[in-house]
């Protein structure tokens, strides 16, 4: 039997399969997770990130993406563009710098890691010593100065990072050169800010902690000035002409200096504490910029009343009496101002703040009054309510696209009209095919509608469903809440809000029909939504409809949440989606399935006590079928976590008594009795470690029909297919459980003149059990030419061929173990592929799609893409069942980035790495969105300083990407992106040990990654 | 007494009755049964212990088929089989349950020209010339075997579990450990796979086959090197309909000695 299953060596079959299959993992989307530092060049305008991970991003014009990650996955504490290069340093908290370039290769920038260096002090020095902590690319390119915690200034020459150990600046040679009355102060300390003379590449500033500024003559080696301040010094802003210094200090205060050769020790010309008199918080960061008008800009970060406000992450503008403390949503992480990048011009005039906070990128349009936010087309925060769910629809007509997007723009008014600041490189994709919608469902009740066409994952509307319910908090509160004349003057700014008012209205489930505009939402609370895309704003009540689920069993008490409260009467309703049915399930168990069909005007929705369907035309439920086992106590408790993980929690709680129990009693006969105190808590820790790697039993079982959960229901489909006879099709709706059963129903839908005088009639014709009873996945009808039939309506937009209606039609079942095709009516197997049986794995998801070929432009086939609990995509084929490739995808310990993979029906595909972060793969030769693009430091408008001799070097890069590195570079680690998430050693090493098999298979896919190359990209028009 | 009558004693094959005759130990009874009607195990089981006047005593019945064969009769299916192929007369013999031999059943045990009686009292005789013996009698389905003998190294074992309904349970449980295996750059510890716990009743122990700390080493022909124990028990779950597993035994005193080449299912 296995000899059959075996992919088949044909040759000309192995061909076609390299013309229609290929993995890769083009692009990252979202907002990248744990960010640590922030990098801009002026020249380039482009923005890097560095992440907690060892990963870095850059991002300029749309569509110009890259990233690298360091091999050893330590946190990126800093990065510094070298000053009109194509070449940045980054400093990670292994202390080590590395050198990365932008490569031209192919006409494609790339990223890539040059060298890499960890700064070394004399032999027996304090580690400290040479813990760097501020870094300084000077202008000539050539040199870096590095500030430490020691106090002393290290000297290294780019690009192979050779210490110049001559040229060190150490505290005590700045001592000396100092006069005594400054001396005999304890004024060192460690480095805090360097900065090299805006217009003089001979001098540079050396800040220290305890609040010596000095600047120091490079040449001369003699300090030219020092400035004095009480405060501990936090970090220094040197004017751009040069004669004023700006330092910020730890008591929430900062100082202006005049910088002038005749006065050797001036005093601060003006000193304030702007969120006074109260004791503030430390400024970290401060900004001092000129403008055309003559008042300058004071941006900086910090400094808020310690006790009142000391929790808020701000960062205030200061301009022309206007001040505005703007607000973040989650702890800044670092922020730049950009300004005109000339060196030479006289005038800063800043024009755009960006913000880097943990969990968003904000930008702020500082030439507009009232300074708005600019919305970016990228790093969009896709986690600002945890995502619950999400959906993908390929090819949307251009009408809805464009309906959409006229109702996105009308709640993006807020938003500033600059265009996008940051728009270093060039996008050489190719323009996206077609338009694509990703919908992420949300934990607080909203839809977010992404445009996934091109690299950048751009929002483009979002829907709430909160306005239908009841919910404690009323949403006009909190908006109005900030007074005129408060103070300090705080303005939110962000989009990140992680706290749902209410857990049930998070959205599971969502369907969208891309040729009526209607749309399905399904939440916690066994709510269904359906709604309709208006665009203007109307005023009217949501039809409510309450489907019990349970009907005739008696006996039954739901121990779980309350089902939602609609609001009574009319509801005010903006232009886009607007609902107007609700049918609320109950019991309100979380809706698990649903389908809807456009053309007949039902929808189906299914719970872990059975399902239904409703009329939403006439507004009628047509019927509804409990799908409970009389046994299944379980699935009554309420949702099904709370259940599992109180019996996991006292499990575990259970396995660490005794743990510790046992390890401190082999210890206590060791040592005196001083020692055994430390022992036991020791062997308390043991003992928790060893609970972590206790060995797990699973229990071999065979499923049965009294295991719980059976009845939930995992899959609804509906078709036009064969259902009670060969000779007449008629409309049906299949349900799958978690039991191993499908149920088929036949409906009577009344044709279109007639639709609103007769109901449609529903009747049950099939019931299939599956006798290992794995849990069904996904229900499939293929037409005579095995063929997926086509999408309701998407046959009458002419965008489909009509299905076959001739020939038999074949009903296929996915269960998490095995693929089985039946043929129609009879419902008599065919063939099966059994896959846990053979390989231990099972299917997580799986979904039709259309490979096309490479080579022939109209060639292509429909297959399954499959993603199984391993982490593993596969293809298998239509209607053989054979299976086609195999690629390994996600780690089998990313649970979540499992649960969150959705297929495209032209073989792409996302997943979640990250809370924040979708990663995008493609299966296809021929559907590939990557970015390609191209940066070239000779384009822009910099100007490394003539007088360097140096110019301008013709650096410029290549692209791309995810770790792809694929020049064959012995330093090239190849890494992946999410091994990287995982900082815990402990945890990795585990993962290496169980993960043997994923090595050869890592290495695998990056050779996948060579062969491919980048001359292929984004296919031509769909067929 | 005790030896064999000669067949065709009663008269044609349409009697409506059958008669019955009873042996227990040295003494025998006779009584009979409606051939149409016969009623089912459960009433009949009461039948021979109330002619042999053993009221309270568990027994085991057999009867010896037309083929010589002495075979268990102890549900209603081989009740009315027995019956209904009587010839006229049923032999049935009557065993306290405690002394029971099962080792007595199997094929051509009557046939031969050993007296079975004699067997059945003096099982010591038995042991010069052992049978091919067929597992519990109890239930004439299969619920183990122990099979590919003859191909598999004598340390290991291949054990076909079969599983008929929903009622039974497979009972053991599965977990991580490891093994120690000869490599060519000597003895290397490798993680294996290993059954940890049997259920009380359960199938798996109710065989007698499989035994904790016994090593995990294939799963219906799939080795499970390199999988996770997720892996390996949803590959058991999956084909727990017919589930055979190769294990290594930890306890390695019981394994089957070949001698010669023996059939490839024996047992």
């Amino acid at each position: 039997m296995r000899r059959f299953l075996r992919p088949g060596h044909d040759p000309a079959r192995e061909r076609l399969k390299r013309d229609l299959f290929q993995f890769n993992k083009t692009v990252e989307h979202g907002f990248p997770h744990q960010p640590s530092a922030l990098g801009y060049s002026p020249s380039l305008r482009i923005l890097a990130i560095g992440t907690r991970s060892g990963a870095i991003k850059l991002y300029g014009a749309p569509g110009v993406e890259f990233m690298g990650l360091h091999r050893e996955n330590n946190a990126v504490v800093q990065i510094h563009f070298l000053p009109g290069q194509c070449q940045l340093v980054t400093l990670l908290d292994d202390n080590s710098l590395h050198l990365w370039s932008l490569k031209v290769k192919g006409g494609v920038s790339e990223l890539q890691e040059d060298e890499s260096f960890t700064l070394r002090g004399p032999p027996g020095a304090a580690p400290s010593a040479t813990q760097i902590t501020v870094v300084l690319p000077h202008s000539s390119c050539q040199l870096l100065y590095l500030g430490t915690e020691s106090g002393s200034v290290f000297v290294v020459q780019l690009p192979a990072f050779r210490a110049l150990e001559d040229q060190t600046i150490s505290s005590d040679a700045v001592l000396q050169r100092l006069p005594e009355e400054v001396r005999h102060r304890r004024a060192f300390e460690m480095v805090e800010a360097l900065q090299e003379h805006p217009r003089d590449p001979k001098q540079i500033l050396i800040g220290y902690s305890r609040g010596l500024v000095v600047i120091w003559d490079l040449q001369g080696s003699c300090v030219l000035c020092h400035f004095l301040s009480s405060q501990q010094l936090e970090n220094v802003c040197w004017q751009r002409d040069g004669h004023l210094i700006v330092s910020c200090h730890s008591d929430g205060s900062y100082c202006q200096w005049p910088v002038s050769s005749d006065t050797l020790q001036p005093e601060p010309l003006h000193s304030c504490v702007p969120y006074g008199p109260f004791p503030c918080k430390a400024i970290t960061k401060i900004f001092w910029l000129t403008t055309k008008q003559g008042l300058p800009f004071t941006i900086f970060q910090g400094g808020m009343p310690r006790a009142s406000y000391g929790d808020r992450h701000c960062i205030s503008v200061i301009h022309n009496g206007q001040q505005t403390a703007f607000d973040f949503t989650s702890r800044v992480i670092d922020f730049t101002v950009l300004i005109e990048a000339n060196p030479e011009a006289a005038l800063d005039d800043p024009y755009a703040l960006v913000v880097l906070a943990e969990e968003e990128l904000v930008v702020i349009d500082l030439q507009t009054a009232g300074w708005p936010p600019v919305q970016p087309p990228y790093l969009a925060s896709l986690h600002c309510s945890a995502i619950t769910c999400s959906h993908h629809v390929s090819n949307i007509p251009l009408k809805l696209w464009e309906r959409i997007i006229a109702a996105g723009s009308r709640q993006n008014t807020h938003f500033s009209t600059m265009e996008w600041p940051i728009d270093g490189g060039t996008s050489l994709a190719p323009a996206p095919p077609q338009r694509d919608l990703l919908l992420t469902g949300h934990e607080d009740g909203t839809v977010r509608f992404w445009d996934a066409s091109g690299v950048c994952l751009r929002l483009l509307y979002k829907l709430s469903t909160v306005r239908v319910f009841l919910t404690d908090t009323d949403p006009n509160e909190s908006l109005s809440a900030q007074g005129e004349d408060e103070w300090p003057p705080l303005r939110k700014v962000g989009s990140f809000d992680p706290y749902s008012d209410d857990p049930r209205l998070g959205i599971q489930k969502i369907f969208l029909c891309r040729y009526s505009g209607y749309l399905a939402v399904a939440g916690t609370a066994g709510q269904v939504l359906v709604l309709e895309l208006n665009d203007e704003a109307a005023e009217h009540a949501v039809e409510q409809v309450e489907a019990d689920l349970l009907q005739d069993q008696e006996g039954y008490r739901w121990k779980g949440h309350e089902r939602l409260c609609a609001r009574p009467g009319p509801v005010h309703f903006e232009p886009g989606f607007q609902p107007f049915v609700l049918v609320q399930c109950q019991p309100p168990a979380v809706v698990t399935s649903l389908a809807l069909h456009s053309e007949w005007r039902l929808v189906a929705f299914g719970t872990s006590h059975g399902f239904g369907l409703f009329d939403h035309q006439q507004r009628r439920q047509v019927f509804v079928k409990c799908t409970l086992h009389p046994n299944d106590q379980l699935a009554l408790e309420g949702p099904l976590s709370r259940v599992k993980s109180l019996k996991k929690s006292l499990r575990q709680s259970f396995r660490r008594i005794r743990r510790s129990r046992v390890s401190s009693r082999k210890r206590r006969p060791a040592g005196p009795p001083g020692e055994v105190q430390e022992g036991s808590s020791r062997a308390e820790r043991t003992g928790l470690q060893n609970m972590e790697l206790a060995p797990v039993q699973r229990k071999i079982e065979a499923r049965s029909a009294e295991d719980s959960f059976t009845g939930f229901v995992r899959t609804l489909y509906f078709a036009d297919t064969y259902l009670r006879d060969s000779s007449r099709h008629c409309p049906s709706l299949w349900a799958g459980t978690n039991g191993g059963t499908v149920y088929a129903f036949a409906l009577r839908v009344p044709p279109a003149e007639r639709r609103m005088d007769e109901p449609v009639r529903a009747e049950q014709a099939k019931e299939i059990q599956l006798m290992h009873r794995a849990p069904v996945v996904g229900i499939l009808v293929l037409d005579g030419h095995s063929v997926p039939l086509p999408e309701p309506l998407e046959v009458a937009h002419d965008l489909s061929k009509s299905p076959d209606m001739q020939g038999s039609h074949q009903l296929l079942v996915v269960s998490e173990e095995q693929f089985k095709v039946f043929a129609l009516p009879k419902v008599s197997a065919r063939l099966k592929l059994k896959l846990t049986a053979l390989e231990g794995s099972r299917v997580r998801r799986v979904s039709a799609a259309r490979f096309g070929s490479c080579r022939a432009e109209d060639y292509g086939e429909h297959h399954l893409a499959v993603l199984t609990n391993l982490g593993d995509i596969q293809v298998v084929s239509l209607p053989l069942l054979k299976p086609q490739v195999r690629y390994s995808c996600i780690r089998r310990e990313d649970v979540s980035g499992i649960a969150s993979c959705v297929f495209t029906k032209y073989g792409q595909g996302f997943y979640l790495i990250s809370p924040s972060e979708f990663e995008r793969f493609s299966l296809s030769t021929k559907w590939l969105v990557e970015p390609r693009c191209l940066v070239d430091s000779a384009e822009t408008k910099n100007h490394s300083r003539p007088r360097d001799g140096s110019g301008p070097e013709k650096a410029s890069g290549k692209a791309r990407n995810s770790g792809s590195q694929s020049d064959g570079e012995e330093r090239r680690s190849g890494p992946v992106m999410e091994h990287a998430l995982l900082n815990d050693e402990r945890v990795l090493k585990e993962i290496q040990s169980t993960l043997e098999g994923d090595r050869g298979s890592c290495g695998d896919w990056r050779s996948q990654r060579v062969a491919v190359g980048y001359g292929l990209s984004n296919g031509g028009g769909c067929s | 007494m005790s030896r064999r009558h000669p067949h065709g004693a009663g008269s044609g094959c349409l009697d409506p009755t059958v008669a019955v005759k009873s042996t227990f130990g040295a003494e025998f009874r006779r009584f009979s049964l409606e051939r149409s009607k016969p009623g089912k195990f459960k009433e009949f089981y009461g039948l021979p212990q109330h002619v042999h006047k053993i009221p309270n005593v568990d027994i085991l019945v057999s009867y010896a088929d037309i083929h010589g064969d002495v075979l268990p009769i102890n549900n209603d299916a081989n009740y009315h089989k027995a019956v209904s192929a009587a010839n006229p007369l049923l032999r049935i013999f009557i065993q306290k349950k405690e002394e029971a031999d099962y080792s007595a059943f199997g094929t051509g045990t009557l046939i031969k020209k050993k007296n079975v009686l004699t067997k059945l009292f003096r099982p010591d005789k038995q042991r010069k010339k052992p049978h091919i013996v067929i597992s519990m009698p109890q239930d004439f389905r299969p619920v183990s075997s122990i099979i590919d003998v003859d191909i598999l190294p004598e340390t290991h074992r291949r054990v076909r579990l079969y599983k008929y309904g929903t009622e039974e349970h497979l009972g053991f449980y599965i977990q991580d450990g490891s093994s120690v295996r000869v490599t060519p750059h000597g003895l290397e510890k490798v993680p294996g796979i290993f059954i940890s716990r049997l259920v009380p009743g359960g199938l798996a122990q109710s065989t007698g086959l499989l035994a904790v700390n016994d090593e995990v080493l294939e799963v219906n022909g799939t080795e499970v090197s390199g999988k996770s124990l997720d892996q390996v028990a949803d590959m058991m779950i999956a084909n727990s309909h017919d589930l055979t597993i190769t294990v290594r035994p930890a306890n390695q005193r019981n394994n089957i000695i070949r001698k010669s080449q023996t059939s490839g299912s024996s047992g």
